[in-house]
C-alpha cells in the first residue's frame, strides 16, 4: 500500500526516497505498475501441478487455472527433467485444452449414413457394451481342433490405443479386454 | 534429439558445455547436427555396418574395457560345435529353413545348453501337427518365443567357458569373426561415411569408454522402423558391452520414446503379447501344457529376477480376479485367452479386410495417418461392423467414411460404408489425474486441474464404465465364458457427478497389497506365489509403498548429485531405481571402478552394498558370493553378475536364444533400396523380414530387378518440433499449423537439378501403393551418396500431415509398404523407395490410372517379389499371417453353440459382412 501511495510522488523524489539507482519504481509509470507477469501467481486461482502431455521427455507443467479455465502454463522451474523448459509443443498446452475444434459431445454415425448425428453419452456406452457383447458371442472361440489347445478368446474385436494414455488406463485396459477374452489389443507403442 | 525431444536435449547441451563430444549419425543434418561436434551423414539402413565397424575397430585393436568383458559378459562362453556364422553360409545363419523362411535356433545355442521350450512355442513341434500352426514363435514377437522373460541357459555348470577368451568358439572370438567383415572400407562403401570420419568417431568412442568415462549412445525410431531394427540395438548394446558402458552413469543406451507415457504403453501393455510387467501372454498349448505350473516352468528360469516369474504371475491374477483366484483354479489363470501367432495391429487390419475383426477401439491413436500404408487401414476400418473414436479432436480415423482420400478417388462411397461410427470425445492430460511414464522409466503423477468439459471422459472413466455396464448385461449368464467377466475385480471407489473413478486406487493395486488386510507392499521383493499378495504390475510394485501415492513426489534436485539427481522426483521402476544393472558400476570387488564414475559400492564394514542409487540385487548380497547348488533366482547368481534379468546375469555380447533373425546382427538392406547388398551380395534384405504381401500392399523392386528405375530414391520418414505424431494433437492448432502448415519433402540440389523440382512448389511422390503430394524444400542438409559408383539419392518427409485439422496434407505414410522387423512386427517407416516428379498430384479418379501407370512401367503387378534369398518361396510372405480356416475352430455361431443358444443380450443377430451391406443395426430412437 505503501508503495501505491508513493508512486504517486514526482519522479524524481521516488528516486530519493525509495529508488537510488532510478532503475525501479521511480521509472515506473501507472500503466507499466499494473501489469502483471502471465506467471503471477494472484492471476490464477490456483496453480496445479502436471506433466506434458506431448513427447517423452516428461517436462514439468505449471498450469493455471482460473474460473474452471486452463489460463496459462509454465515450465515448472523445479522439475529436475525440464528445469522450467518447454518446447513449442508443451508451450501449446493451454490452446490444445481450450481448441475452439475440440470435440465435446458424442457423435455418431449410423451404418450407411451420410452425416454424423448426436447420441446421448450413456446410450453410447450402453450401444458399445451391447456391441462388445454381441460380437464376442458370436466369434467366440474355445479350442483348436488339431490339438485341442483352449484358445478362450476372441479375435472379433481389437484396440489400438495411443501413447498418451495414463498408466491407470491401460492396465483398465489390458484387464477388461482380457477378461473378454480380446486379444489383439495394442499400442502405438509397438508402432 | 533437438527437433524431437528439444527439452531433454538440454542435457545433452551441458554435456557438451562440460566437455563432451556429440557426433550426430544421421542421414539428413538437422537441429541436433547443428549443434554437434560432428554429424555423420550415414545412408539409410546401414547402421549395422557403421556399428559392426566400431564393434571391429575394438576387438581388432584391443580396445575392449577386458576386466568388464571377462567378468560381467558371456564373452568366455563357448556357442555350439555346429552353429555357422552367416559369413560362411551366403548371408544366413545355421538353421536357416528355406522352406518355412525361418531360423532353426537350435545350433545358436551355447555349448551344454539344453533349450527348454516355452509351453505351446515352436521348439515343441510335435506337440502341434498342424504345419501352420506349428510356428508360433516364428509369428509372435521374439520376446515372445522368450528373451524378454528371461531365457534359461540352462545348467551354468554344463555350459563350458573359457576365461582367457581365446578358444575358437567363445563368444569373444566368434564375434571378432562374425564383426571382421565390417571395415572402415565397407563403411565408405556401404554408408557412405569416409575413412577420417570413421577413425574421429571410433577414437572418440574409445578413449571416451573405460575406468574413468563413459560414453552413451541415444537412439529413437531411426533405429526401430526397419527390418533389422532389433538388431541395430543388438548391436549398439554389443559396442556399450566391450566397452563397459552399460549399468554405469553416463553410460548405457538412451531410447528416446515419441510420446509422452509410450514407456507406459510397453511396461503395462496395450500389446498383444505381453501382460503386465513383460510376463509373455500365454501361447495355446495342448492339454496338460497349457496350466500355470507349465508356463511357468518355461519363463521362470534358475537364476536372476525371472526365477520369481511365479510370484509375479500368480499376484497378477490376484489383482484381477481376487477371491476368484485360487490355488485350485490355478488362481484364475485358465481366464486368460491364447495368441496364436502375430495378432499385432498389421495382421488385424487384414482381419477386418476379411471380415474376421468387425469391431475396433481406437482411443487417443490416428492409424488412418499414422500406420505405414495406411490407406489399407481405411479400407480395413470401412469393413467393419461398429468402431469407436475416442479423441479429443474428429480425427482422420473418424472421419475417413466422410471425406477420406478414398471418397475423393471414388474408391469408397459414403453410402457403402457400413460401419457405425462412435465418437467419444476424451478429457486432456489436464482434466484427469494419473501417471505417465516417461522415457527414463520415470512414473510423473500428473493433478487434475479442471473438470473436463461437456462428455469429454478420461479412458479411465469410459473403460470402467464399459466394464461396468458389460457386467451388469452379463450378470445373470451362467455361461463358462463370462466368468472371467463377472469375476474380474471391478470395483473402483468413484467420485463426483460423473462418477469418476479413482485412479489413485487403480495405481495402489498396480503397485500391490496384501490381500489379507489390503495393505500396500513396498516392492516385488515382498510379492508371493501362493495368493496372500495382489499386483497389477510387479516392476511397478512400490510405486504406492506406504500407502503413499511415490510418484507425486515433486523434490528437486536437493542432492546436486550428477549420478543420481532427485531421487525423490516421481518414481523409477523398478524400486525407483535409477540406473539399471547398477551392479556393473562397481568392479568384481564390490569397488567404484573409479571416483569419478562411482554409483554404487560395497561397504564392507555395514556388509552392505551403498551409494547414490538403490543396487539392483539384495543390498546384502557379498560381492564374492557364490551361489549353491539349488539357489535360486537372484541367490542362483553370483554376486558379481550385474546383469540380474538374464538367467546367466551376464551381458550378452552373443543371444543364444531370444531373437528370430540371428544371433548377432549382420547388414542387410532395406525391403526398399538403392544399393545393393555389399556385405552379402546373395542377400539383399533380411531373409526373415514379416511381409503383408497383397495387391494393395505391393513393394517397388529391388535394385537387382529391371523396375527398380521407376522408383529410383530412397525417402524416410521422420517427425518435427512444430508437430505431433499424426497431428492429432497439434494440427487443429492455430501456431502450430502457422508454423508448420504444409507436408513439405526435403530433396538435395542435386536431386531437384535431376527432377526439376522447383523450392517451395509442390511435387508429387509415388510408389507402387499411391503417389502423394508436398511442397519441395531444397536442402543442403540431406545430401546424396555415390554408393556403387552411383549417386544414390534420399528424400526426406515429414508424416504429421492428413486431410483434417488446420494444417492440411497427404499422410506420407499412404506411400510406405507394410514390412516388418519379425521380432517386433514393427514396419520400415524409415526405408522405402519412390520417385519423385514437379507438380500437384492427380486428383480424384485420375490418382488411380497414375499410379497403375508407375506400377506398369515397374512390370505389373509389382512385387509379389520373386524371392532373392536362398529357397525363400513367395508363399512364406505372408503365410504366417493367414487365420486359422474356420473348421479349426470350435466357433460357436448363433444356435450351434455347445453352452446353449447365446442369450438375448439386446442385440439382433446380423448378416455376414460386406462392404455394400444394408444397415443392420438399428439406430436409436433419439438419434433416428
Ligand atoms: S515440452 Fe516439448 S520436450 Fe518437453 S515433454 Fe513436452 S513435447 Fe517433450
Amino acid at each position: 500500500m505503501g508503495k501505491t501511495r508513493r508512486r504517486r510522488l514526482p519522479p524524481l523524489l521516488r528516486q530519493l526516497t525509495d529508488d537510488p539507482t532510478g532503475r525501479g519504481v521511480a521509472a515506473q509509470s501507472g500503466r507499466s505498475a499494473a501489469i502483471r507477469p502471465r506467471n503471477a501467481k494472484d492471476t490464477a486461482d490456483k496453480v496445479v501441478d502436471s506433466v506434458c502431455p506431448y513427447c517423452a521427455v516428461g517436462c514439468g507443467q505449471k498450469l493455471y487455472v482460473k474460473d474452471e479455465k486452463v489460463v496459462h502454463v509454465e515450465g515448472d522451474p523445479d522439475s529436475p527433467v525440464s528445469r522450467g523448459r518447454l518446447c513449442p509443443r508443451g508451450s501449446s498446452t493451454p490452446s490444445l485444452i481450450n481448441s475452439p475444434t475440440r470435440v465435446t459431445t458424442v457423435r455418431y454415425r449410423p451404418p450407411n449414413a451420410t452425416e454424423w448425428q448426436d447420441l446421448d453419452l450413456d446410450t453410447a456406452v450402453d450401444m458399445i457394451a451391447d456391441r462388445v457383447i454381441d460380437t464376442r458371442r458370436r466369434t467366440w472361440q474355445d479350442r483348436r481342433h488339431s490339438d485341442n489347445a483352449m484358445l478362450r478368446r476372441t479375435l472379433g474385436f481389437a484396440h489400438l490405443g495411443g501413447a498418451t494414455l495414463d498408466n491407470e488406463e491401460n492396465y483398465l485396459l489390458k484387464k477388461l479386454f482380457s477378461a473378454a477374452g480380446a486379444v489383439a489389443i495394442e499400442n502405438q507403442a509397438r508402432i | 534429439m533437438a527437433e524431437c525431444h528439444p527439452v531433454g536435449f538440454q542435457w545433452v547441451m551441458e554435456a557438451k558445455e562440460r566437455g563432451a563430444k556429440v557426433f550426430h549419425v544421421d542421414p539428413r543434418f538437422t537441429r541436433t547436427s547443428a549443434v554437434a561436434d560432428e554429424h555423420l551423414g550415414i545412408r539409410v539402413g546401414t547402421d549395422i555396418v557403421f556399428l559392426g565397424a566400431l564393434i571391429n575397430h575394438v576387438l581388432q585393436n584391443g580396445l575392449e574395457f577386458r576386466e568388464y568383458v571377462e567378468n560381467y559378459t558371456n564373452a568366455a562362453t563357448l556357442v555350439r560345435e555346429d552353429f555357422v556364422d552367416a559369413d560362411d553360409l551366403g548371408g544366413v545363419f545355421s538353421g536357416w529353413d528355406p522352406e518355412s523362411g525361418t531360423y532353426d535356433q537350435q545350433s545358436w545355442g551355447y555349448d551344454g545348453m539344453d533349450v527348454r521350450a516355452p509351453a505351446g512355442s515352436p521348439f515343441k513341434k510335435d506337440a502341434v501337427d498342424d504345419p501352420q500352426e506349428g510356428d508360433d514363435a516364428q509369428t509372435s514377437s521374439g520376446e515372445q518365443s522368450h528373451g524378454a522373460h528371461g531365457a534359461d541357459v540352462g545348467d551354468p555348470d554344463e555350459l563350458k567357458t573359457d576365461p582367457t577368451l581365446q578358444h575358437p568358439r567363445c563368444v569373444f572370438q566368434v564375434l571378432k569373426r562374425h564383426f571382421a567383415r565390417y571395415t572402415p572400407d565397407m563403411v565408405e562403401r556401404v554408408c557412405g561415411i569416409g575413412p577420417d570420419q570413421f577413425a574421429r568417431i571410433a577414437d572418440a568412442i574409445t578413449e571416451n569408454s573405460g575406468r574413468e568415462k563413459t560414453t552413451c549412445f541415444i537412439y529413437s525410431v531411426g533405429w526401430t522402423h526397419h527390418t533389422t531394427g532389433t538388431q541395430y540395438i543388438r548391436a549398439a548394446s554389443i559396442l556399450q558391452l566391450l566397452l563397459g558402458n552399460m549399468g554405469r552413469p553416463g553410460g548405457g543406451i538412451m531410447a528416446l520414446r515419441g510420446h509422452a507415457s509410450i514407456q507406459g504403453s510397453t511396461d503395462i501393455p496395450t500389446l498383444y503379447n505381453l501382460l503386465p510387467g513383460y510376463l509373455p501372454m500365454p501361447s495355446a498349448a495342448p492339454p496338460g501344457e497349457d496350466d500355470l505350473a507349465a508356463y511357468i516352468e518355461s519363463n521362470e528360469p534358475e537364476g536372476g529376477f525371472w526365477g520369481n516369474a511365479r510370484d509375479y504371475t500368480v499376484s497378477l491374477m490376484k489383482a484381477w480376479w481376487g477371491e476368484h483366484a485360487t490355488a485350485a483354479n490355478d488362481y484364475g489363470f485358465g481366464y486368460l485367452p491364447r495368441i496364436t501367432g502375430d495378432h499385432s495391429i498389421y495382421p488385424t487390419i487384414m482381419g477386418m479386410h476379411e471380415g474376421e475383426v468387425e469391431g475396433f477401439f481406437v482411443m487417443g491413436e490416428n492409424p488412418t495417418v499414422g500406420s505405414a500404408n495406411s490407406k489399407l487401414h481405411r479400407m480395413g476400418m470401412a469393413n467393419l461392423k461398429w468402431l469407436v473414436v475416442r479423441d479429443l479432436q474428429m480425427i482422420e480415423s473418424a472421419t475417413f467414411w466422410k471425406d477420406g482420400p478414398e471418397i475423393e478417388t471414388g474408391e469408397l462411397r459414403t453410402e457403402e460404408i457400413g460401419t457405425e461410427v462412435f465418437f467419444l470425445p476424451a478429457a486432456t492430460h489436464a482434466e484427469k489425474s494419473g501417471t505417465f511414464t516417461n522415457t527414463h522409466r520415470l512414473l510423473q503423477w500428473r493433478h487434475q486441474a479442471v473438470e473436463p468439459p461437456d462428455d469429454c471422459r478420461s479412458e479411465l472413466h469410459f473403460t470402467y464404465h464399459l466394464g461396468k455396464r458389460i457386467r451388469e448385461k452379463l450378470a445373470a449368464s451362467t455361461d463358462e465364458r463370462d466368468r472371467p467377466l463377472l469375476e474380474l475385480t471391478w470395483d473402483y471407489p468413484t467420485h463426483g457427478p460423473t462418477e469418476d473413478p479413482s485412479g489413485e486406487a487403480v495405481l495402489k493395486e498396480i503397485s500391490g497389497y496384501t490381500v489379507a488386510d489390503g495393505k500396500a507392499v513396498g516392492g516385488y521383493r515382498e510379492l508371493k506365489d501362493d495368493g496372500t499378495t495382489a499386483s497389477g504390475c510387479w516392476i511397478y510394485s512400490g510405486s504406492y509403498a506406504d500407502e503413499v501415492n511415490q510418484t507425486a513426489r515433486r523434490t528437486p534436485n536437493t542432492t546436486g548429485d550428477i549420478a543420481s539427481p532427485a531421487p525423490e522426483w516421481g518414481w523409477a521402476w523398478p524400486l525407483n531405481r535409477r540406473v539399471l544393472y547398477n551392479r556393473a558400476s562397481a568392479d568384481p570387488a564390490g569397488k567404484p571402478w573409479s571416483e569419478r564414475k562411482k554409483l554404487i559400492w560395497w561397504d564392507e564394514e555395514q556388509e552392505r552394498w551403498t551409494g547414490l542409487d538403490i543396487p539392483d540385487f539384495a543390498g546384502d548380497m557379498r560381492p564374492d558370493y557364490v551361489p549353491e547348488k539349488g539357489a535360486k533366482a537372484e541367490w542362483a547368481l553370483r554376486g558379481d553378475d550385474p546383469f540380474v534379468m538374464q538367467a546367466d546375469g551376464k551381458g550378452w555380447l552373443y543371444a543364444p536364444s531370444g531373437l528370430l533373425d540371428g544371433p548377432m546382427p549382420n547388414h542387410y538392406e532395406p525391403h526398399e533400396s538403392t544399393a545393393q547388398n555389399l556385405v552379402h551380395p546373395g542377400v539383399q534384405a533380411s531373409p526373415t523380414r514379416q511381409i503383408e504381401e497383397r495387391e494393395d500392399n505391393r513393394s517397388n523392386p529391388e535394385p537387382t530387378e529391371d523396375g527398380h528405375a521407376v522408383y529410383p530414391f530412397q525417402v524416410m520418414t521422420f517427425r518435427i518440433a512444430e508437430h505431433h505424431t499424426a497431428g492429432g494433437m497439434s494440427r487443429f492448432l492455430p501456431h502450430m499449423a502457422e508454423l508448420a502448415p504444409d507436408p513439405y519433402a526435403e530433396v538435395s540440389p542435386e536431386l531437384a537439378e535431376l527432377r526439376g523440382l522447383q523450392h517451395g512448389e509442390w511435387a508429387t511422390l509415388v510408389s507402387a501403393r499411391t503417389a502423394i503430394e508436398a511442397r519441395v524444400m531444397v536442402t543442403d542438409r540431406i545430401r546424396p551418396h555415390v554408393i556403387g559408383g552411383r549417386q544414390v539419392h534420399t528424400i526426406g518427409l515429414p508424416y504429421h500431415w492428413g486431410p483434417n485439422g488446420l494444417a492440411v496434407g497427404d499422410s506420407a505414410n499412404d506411400l510406405l509398404p507394410i514390412v516388418m522387423d519379425r521380432n517386433t512386427h514393427i514396419s520400415e517407416f524409415k526405408a522405402s523407395t519412390c520417385d519423385i516428379v514437379p507438380g500437384r498430384r492427380p486428383r480424384g479418379a485420375d490418382l488411380e490410372p497414375f499410379v497403375q501407370a508407375y506400377r506398369d512401367r515397374a512390370g505389373s503387378p509389382g512385387r509379389p517379389i520373386t524371392p532373392v534369398e536362398p529357397g525363400r518361396t513367395p508363399e512364406h510372405h505372408g503365410a504366417d499371417q493367414r487365420p486359422i480356416p474356420p473348421e479349426e475352430l470350435d466357433r460357436p455361431l448363433a444356435g450351434t453353440d455347445p453352452h446353449g443358444p447365446p442369450k438375448d443380450y439386446g442385440t439382433t443377430e446380423h448378416p455376414p459382412l460386406g462392404r455394400g451391406r444394408e444397415p443392420d443395426w438399428t439406430p436409436p430412437e433419439e438419434s433416428a
